[in-house]
């Protein structure tokens, strides 16, 4: 019985196949999106961890300066000489061109075992290694994206090791990154001899840290993460809705086959068992493929999202993706979770289903209509907890709260909204056919809704996100112009080059002004102190939020200091208050500059005070206010005179560029999502409208019957998709539009710690709306066409036949 | 002759594997580095300090020493230097390197630490006069050879020692020229045997107070082995007459043996023996660090009428350090009693 019976539920699916497909599609879909983005999130965490694993930040102590900045090796040597074990570490970047690449100088001799990889100690061996000009050892596409570069170590390719980072003799660091005897760190071996003396007895000014992945990256970063995560799980939840959908439709048109099996004997328990088996069957082999496209969607997404890491935090990830079992089980299992969820509800309508109830798909479109009314409940529910998220929400999580509140909101009370939307235009029809076309559109809507939502979903999503990314685009073009005033910014090679440079370029220009920073701990996160000079410069252009008066006369007498919009935010600092600068010195805060696209709490205090605080502050880099007209024409003499790396001169056009480049990254992965999302969003719609095609026979039959062509009510069925696409499109742009805001005013600001401006840019809309209308007509092209060309016959059938 | 771990050796030349090579790469052969020679005359106290243009060198201290209960202890402190070219520079980009081994050995106990450094930085190094030679926290100092203090600490032991000279300097070999194979590889070989040894042992019981008697080694070879030879042993033992020996013997690959040695009599002449005169001949074997070590020696020296057995004072005495060996003291007995300190390298 049990052969028969499954041979009996198989057999709808052979009869059926689009049915199957949409169900796998679905299942397949909501898998692969949400498994993809998964794969993403785990390689970049994989890599972070790989990364205070080289440093050997995660198992070993470290010995910094108090203030984090570099120290001398004698403090090394102190240090050693008094039994204390541990091995010097020199850290720092060096450019080449746009592209920056992290040091790192070890020394093998001292470092304790699993603190340098392996690769580097071993292999070449330790005399080319130390020797000068020495080998840097980079990950296989760093070396091999260096090849041409000069001014390094000779290259060797080493698997393990991260993108962007060099790792090479700490000697060999010193005179690449002009730190002679410099020391950025001590790594603490966990071994040490008995009886030696504290580290305050030796050198008072360095502290001793315990083991731990620095947070700085991980934090930052972080919020990238939950944003990508945010997206899978908005996928999922689309991709469930059509899996639920495609479920239930399964479930629904299968109603008489049912009660034919349960009337022939078929117990209840045998038909829910093979039900739930059939269910796990299909969803274990659509997981696989949704899986496997997954991998897809990672692989090819992946480089952007490098790119956007490498950009925005300098937290280097490789491009290529390398996944664990456990991934490919999690997307398994979450395709199952998804299938079961799904069909749980109709399996447990199965178990119900009377023996004798009419088995009439009607039936179930007058409990979803039920449904509806609760469903329009917990959408003010969520409205309302959307509401109180975001008068009370403070934390990064809140934010995304709020948005998934509100989005799950905004789709549940669509089937109530469109449904009261129909029955008013019911009432205002005139003409039976009118009547009958609102009416039938208003019967149909069950069956249509989880498609809606669908589609309401990622035109939100997209109207939102388009939103937040104009914005963004607009407002952070207008900031640059202001804070990138100089005409051209130029980087010595050395302290000396950089002392002649200044002499040399004072005659020729209106103003050199030093862009010299540290960096070091600002309200207990990583962070940097910049020196500025006293220049109308500043004066008339920084982006300033909020200034007391006599503010820049303050900073310029070392008296005060500015902070960033991101510091005031991370430490709730407002002008007036104290600033404790790296090493102790403290100031009061005059005001509060913006500063888009910097992770980074920062602060500026006087050039002089700089300098005096810090004497060991790198002079490298600057900023030259001079003739626009003029500036190309300098920056090439200035390579000429100094023979400086053409990359080292910069001109203003070109860091704007860069910098929009960098910000373009960022949304690059967020437009694909979206735009996969809105494709997602139309299959659904699709498959909902060709499933519903075959079960509206009876309905349409009659009408057929009374005259209407089967052209006509094709016509009819087409501009019936398209107008509940437009109705939708119309509802999601108020929910996009608050969703934008939210991106903008609350998460942003808790995962960025800037606020931006919100602009409207209707002709986006207009783009989208008719994106939504072909859309829908696409969707309902195929079925519409279909029933153009059912045969009269299966429409006179519906008549001879009681289904 | 306590030749050992070259470390960095292997370390530099890892690409072949080192034992491939003799014992820790000793045996590879010597481009561009000086070459010990015959007729070379040693010149203190220039000759205390190190020798660069030499690929390597060592300043080798074992002790035999006694508690106050009479309990037996050995001490090894040593500072090796291991040329990566033969030259000097400032700063890191010296190619010479250092490595330190401290030890101390108890009938129950064998404490071992390690420590490397690279030279030009002043972690370590080695000054003729007044003589000082370091490593981190560990040293070996005083005005000259005669008159040293050394101190040592590891996790879980420290000491710090007296020692002074009761005796001139012994050239081994030709006036400190040591032949140690019949290819001709030889090293510069001059040793201090003649120290008294006082100052306190930090063991994990706390403080032992010790005298005793002391021997430092000096070397410096650029290829002490032959690449057919694969390790040695070297025992230098002080008898309780006042006489003291030291012997090796570098055992070549396949068997045999290449051996000489150094005797110095109660009143103090000094005479060197060639290959063929002293035996050793392994009588127990213990298991050690997964492998068979001979603890037990019978050491025979007919010219000066010795025939004795030597016995770990702790079969244990392994040091566990980047290139493993066997260090520690010993008892005498038979012809004459004593104590000494015996080494094995090449073991595997």
């Amino acid at each position: 019985m049990v052969r028969a019976t499954l041979a009996a539920l198989m057999a709808h699916w052979w009869r059926h196949p689009l049915q199957l497909v949409s169900l796998a599609v679905g299942l397949a879909l909501a898998t692969a999106l949400w498994s993809g983005v998964q794969a993403i999130n785990g390689q970049a965490r994989d890599s972070y961890d790989r990364a205070a694993q080289l440093l050997g930040q995660n198992r070993f102590a470290r010995i910094e300066a108090a203030d984090g900045q570099r120290f001398g090796q004698a403090r090394y040597i102190a240090l050693r000489r008094a039994g204390w074990q541990v091995s010097p570490v020199l850290e720092g970047t060096w450019r080449d061109g746009d592209r920056r690449l992290r040091i790192l100088g070890v020394d093998p001799v001292t470092a304790p075992p699993g603190a340098v990889p392996q690769t580097v100690t071993g292999g070449a061996g330790l005399r080319p290694f130390i020797t000068p000009p020495g080998l840097a050892f980079a990950a296989p596409e760093t070396a091999a994206a260096l090849e041409p570069a000069t001014g390094l170590p000779e290259l060797r390719a080493t698997a393990g090791l991260l993108p962007g980072v060099l790792v090479m003799d700490i000697g060999i660091a010193q005179n690449l990154l002009s730190a002679p005897g410099a020391v950025s760190r001590l790594i603490v071996a966990p071994e040490q001899p008995m009886g030696r003396p504290p580290l305050a007895e030796i050198a008072p000014d360095l502290v001793q840290r315990a083991p731990q992945a620095r947070a700085d990256i991980s934090r930052l970063t972080d919020s990238f993460h939950l944003n990508l995560t945010a997206f899978g799980l908005l996928s999922f939840a689309v991709g469930l809705f059509i899996v639920h959908s495609a479920v239930g439709l399964a479930f629904e048109q299968r109603r008489t086959m049912f009660r034919t099996l349960r009337a022939i004997g078929v117990p209840l328990a045998v038909l829910t068992a093979l039900l739930a088996v059939e269910m796990l069957m299909l969803a274990l082999f659509a997981g696989l493929a949704g899986v496997a496209l997954g991998y897809g969607i990672a692989a090819a997404l992946l480089p952007d999202v490098a790119a956007t890491l490498r950009g925005l935090y300098g937290a280097a990830v490789p491009g290529t993706l390398n996944l664990s079992p456990g991934w490919w089980l999690g997307g398994l299992a979450v395709a199952l979770v998804g299938a079961t969820a799904a069909s749980a509800q109709s399996l447990w309508r199965v178990w119900r289903m009377p023996l004798l109830a009419p088995a009439q798909p009607r039936a179930w479109a007058r409990a979803s209509a039920r449904s509806m009314v609760a469903q329009t409940g917990i959408a003010a529910g969520l409205a309302l907890a959307a509401v109180a998220l975001a008068m009370w929400g403070q934390s990064l999580v809140a934010g995304f709260a709020l948005l998934g509140a509100m989005l799950l909101a905004a789709a549940l009370a669509l089937p109530g909204v469109l449904s009261a939307l129909l029955g008013m235009a019911e009432r205002a029809a005139r003409g039976p056919l009118a009547l009958w076309f609102w009416a039938d559109t208003r019967q149909q809507l069950p069956g249509l809704s989880l498609a809606l939502m669908a589609l309401l979903l990622a035109l939100a999503a997209n109207v939102g996100v388009g939103t937040m990314v104009a914005s963004f685009r607009l407002t952070f073009t207008g900031w640059l112009d202001q804070r990138l005033a100089s005409e051209l910014y130029v980087t010595a090679e050395n302290e000396a080059q950089a002392a002649r440079l200044r002499e040399w370029l004072a005659p020729r220009s209106n103003a050199v002004l030093p862009i010299w920073s540290i960096e070091g701990s600002l309200a207990g996160a990583p962070g940097a102190v910049f020196g500025v000079a006293d220049h109308a410069t500043y004066r008339d252009n920084w982006p300033m939020l909020r200034m007391q008066p006599g503010g820049w006369d303050r900073v310029a007498r070392g008296e005060a200091a500015l902070i960033n919009e991101q510091l005031m935010r991370q430490a709730g600092l407002v002008p007036g208050d104290m600033l404790r600068l790296p090493g102790g010195h403290t100031l009061p805060v005059a005001g509060v500059y913006s500063d888009y696209g910097n992770p980074r709490g920062e602060a500026m205090i006087g050039v002089d005070l700089l300098t005096t605080l810090y004497p060991q502050v790198p002079r490298l880099r600057h900023a030259i206010r001079a003739d626009p007209a003029q500036a190309v024409a300098l920056a090439r003499s200035l390579v000429e005179e100094f023979g400086l790396p053409p990359d080292n001169v910069t001109d203003q056009a070109r860091i704007k560029a860069l910098s929009l480049g960098i910000f373009e990254q960022t949304f690059t992965v967020t437009a694909a999502l979206n735009v996969l999302t809105m494709g997602v969003a139309g299959f659904a719609m699709l498959m909902s409208l060709l499933t519903l095609s075959t079960m509206r026979l009876p309905q349409l039959a009659p009408v057929w019957a009374l005259g209407l062509t089967r052209a006509r009510l094709a016509r009819l069925e087409l501009v019936r998709a398209v107008m509940l696409a437009a109705l939708t499109m119309l509802l999601a742009l108020p929910v996009g539009l608050l969703l934008a805001w939210a991106l903008l005013a609350v998460v942003n600001v808790a995962a960025f710690g800037w606020r931006l401006p919100m602009h409207l840019f209707p002709a986006d809309w207009a783009r989208l709306t008719a994106l939504a209308l072909l859309a829908g007509g696409t969707a309902a092209a195929w079925p519409a066409w279909r029933l153009a060309r059912t045969a009269p016959a299966d429409l006179l059938k519906v008549f001879a036949h009681e289904r | 002759m306590n030749v050992r771990p070259f470390v960095f050796l292997a370390m530099l030349l890892m690409a072949a594997p080192a034992l491939g090579q003799g014992f820790a790469g000793l045996g590879t052969a010597a481009q561009g580095f000086a070459r010990p020679e015959p007729g070379d005359t040693l010149k203190f106290p220039a000759d205390y300090g190190a020798h660069p243009a030499f690929r390597i060198e060592w300043w080798y201290l074992t002790a035999n020493l006694t508690g106050p209960d009479g309990t037996d202890y050995g001490m090894q402190w040593t500072l090796f230097r291991s040329a990566l070219a033969p030259e000097t520079r400032e700063g890191w980009s010296s190619p010479q390197i250092w490595m330190g081994h401290a030890a101390v050995t108890t009938p129950a106990r064998h404490f071992v630490a390690e420590r490397l450094a690279r030279g030009g930085i002043g972690q370590a190094g080695v000054a003729a006069a007044p003589f000082t030679a370091w490593i981190d926290d560990w040293r070996m100092a005083g005005p000259d050879l005669s008159d040293l203090s050394v101190s040592a600490s590891g996790p879980d032991f420290a000491y710090d020692l007296s020692l002074a000279a009761g005796g001139p300097l012994v050239l081994n070999g030709e006036a400190g020229y040591s032949v140690k194979s019949p290819e001709g590889q030889a090293s510069h070989y001059y040793s201090q045997p003649f120290y008294a040894v006082r100052g306190t042992l930090h063991l994990p019981r706390g403080p032992v107070e010790v005298t005793g008697r002391a021997w430092l080694d000096r070397e410096w070879s650029s290829q002490p082995l032959a690449d057919t030879q694969q390790g040695w042993d070297w025992i230098s033992l002080h008898f309780d007459n006042g006489a003291k020996l030291m012997g090796f013997r570098l055992r070549q690959k396949g068997g045999g043996a290449y051996g000489s040695g150094t005797w110095i009599g109660a009143d103090g002449t000094v005479r060197t023996f060639g290959n063929g005169e002293m035996t050793m001949t392994p009588l127990r074997e213990a298991p050690v660090a997964g492998r068979d070590i001979p603890v037990s020696w019978r050491v025979k020296l007919p010219a000066h009428g010795v025939d004795v057995t030597i016995e770990a004072v702790n079969d244990a005495a392994w040091m566990d350090v980047l290139f493993p060996y066997w260090e520690g003291p010993v008892r005498i007995s038979g012809s004459h009693s004593g104590r000494g300190y015996l080494e094995m390298t090449g073991y595997d």
